[in-house]
């Protein structure tokens, strides 16, 4: 594959750093990333990977775009109101940049359909607002050995952490079931500041990208935690847990199943 | 005794972990707890004695991302 004279002013910004280059710009264009929602942490994802010039971006998501996503669904303006956000999504990828193929799958992630999905694609960014769909991911990417770039927002909080499946720590290896569902406060009745989800799903975005290019350390065995009222990271450490359920030494979860109600609720913190 | 919780330091009674988390009205089945960097099954909560120094991290789910 050549780049054409355009590609390359394109991606000038790109191929002058020594990390990336002209191969790396290769890599990214052959890269086929998933994203598993098109909403808030999606949305960023979204718009920063298709300006790189990622060959192909799958987008996951069975909803309409709503009013109220406006404030921080960044993929989507205001007359997308009532349309499928896969459909609203591709259209603002191809119109930033017309190199990317965009996959779409106007449905939700189900164990049913989730192995399939996956398997087509190089790293998987987790854009969901619930816990069994959380989960669900996690265990999908074990099963399919796929990279995953984890994310949640909540109020003024934000976390990030990479997996890579049977070399660091899986959610289940800190988080072993979604929370119970009777202690879960949904999405409308948390809020969220909507920034956080442009700095959240920013950096799963440079995740993947480091992912695809093999450069640098990946934010592997460490949860990053964002605190937008002091304006604060902190990193805490994690380890594989060899009594995961999943990828432990004695596994009880052996194929993937649906880990309670998505619509239980999406937030828990104290 | 003086303990880190989630990096910051402070003045805790001694207790087992199940104590702190309910001195501090957190559910233990809302948290997974990390002590010295190492992760407690919630089943050790209640056998496992806090030390002066010890570093607890309290993880709480953070869903969201729509
Ligand atoms: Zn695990």
């Amino acid at each position: 594959m050549e780049f054409t004279e355009e590609q390359i002013n394109r991606y000038s910004r790109h191929i002058l750093l020594p990390e990336v280059g002209g191969k790396g710009q290769k890599k990214i264009a052959k890269a086929k990333i998933l994203l598993v929602g098109a909403g808030g942490l999606g949305s960023p994802a979204a718009l920063y990977l298709s300006a790189a010039g990622v060959g192909t971006i799958g987008l996951i998501d069975g909803d309409v775009v709503d009013l109220t996503n406006l404030q921080r669904q960044i993929l989507h303006h205001t007359p997308d109101i009532g349309r499928p956000k896969v459909v609203s999504g591709k259209e603002k990828i191809q119109a930033l940049n017309p190199d990317v193929n965009v996959s779409m799958y106007e449905e939700r992630l189900t164990a049913g359909n989730a192995l399939k999905i996956i398997s087509d694609y190089d790293v998987v960014i987790d854009g969901v607002d619930n816990f069994p769909a959380k989960f669900l991911i996690n265990d999908a990417c074990f099963f399919a050995d796929k990279p995953l770039v984890h994310g949640g927002i909540l109020r003024f909080d934000g976390r990030v952490t990479t997996i890579i499946p049977k070399k660091s720590a899986c959610y289940r290896c800190v988080f072993k079931t979604p929370p119970p569902p009777g202690l879960v406060a949904s999405c409308q009745e948390a809020g969220v500041i909507g920034v956080l989800a442009g700095v959240i799903g920013t950096i799963q975005a440079t995740e993947a990208l480091k992912l695809i290019l093999g450069i640098g350390r990946p934010l592997t065995n460490r949860l990053l935690d964002f605190d937008a009222r002091k304006t604060q990271f902190r990193e805490i450490k994690v380890k594989r847990n060899p009594n995961c359920a999943l990828c432990g030494d004695r596994p009880t979860i052996t194929e993937l199943f649906d880990d309670g109600d998505p619509y239980a609720g999406c937030a828990v913190h104290p | 005794m003086q303990v880190k919780i989630n990096g910051k330091s402070e003045e805790v009674r001694s207790g087992t972990l199940l104590d702190l988390l309910k001195a501090k009205k957190i559910e233990p089945q809302m948290v997974a707890v990390e002590v010295n960097d190492k992760m407690l099954e919630r089943s050790h909560l209640a056998t496992t004695h806090l030390n002066e120094g010890d570093q607890v991290e309290f993880l709480f789910y953070m869903g969201g991302g729509r």
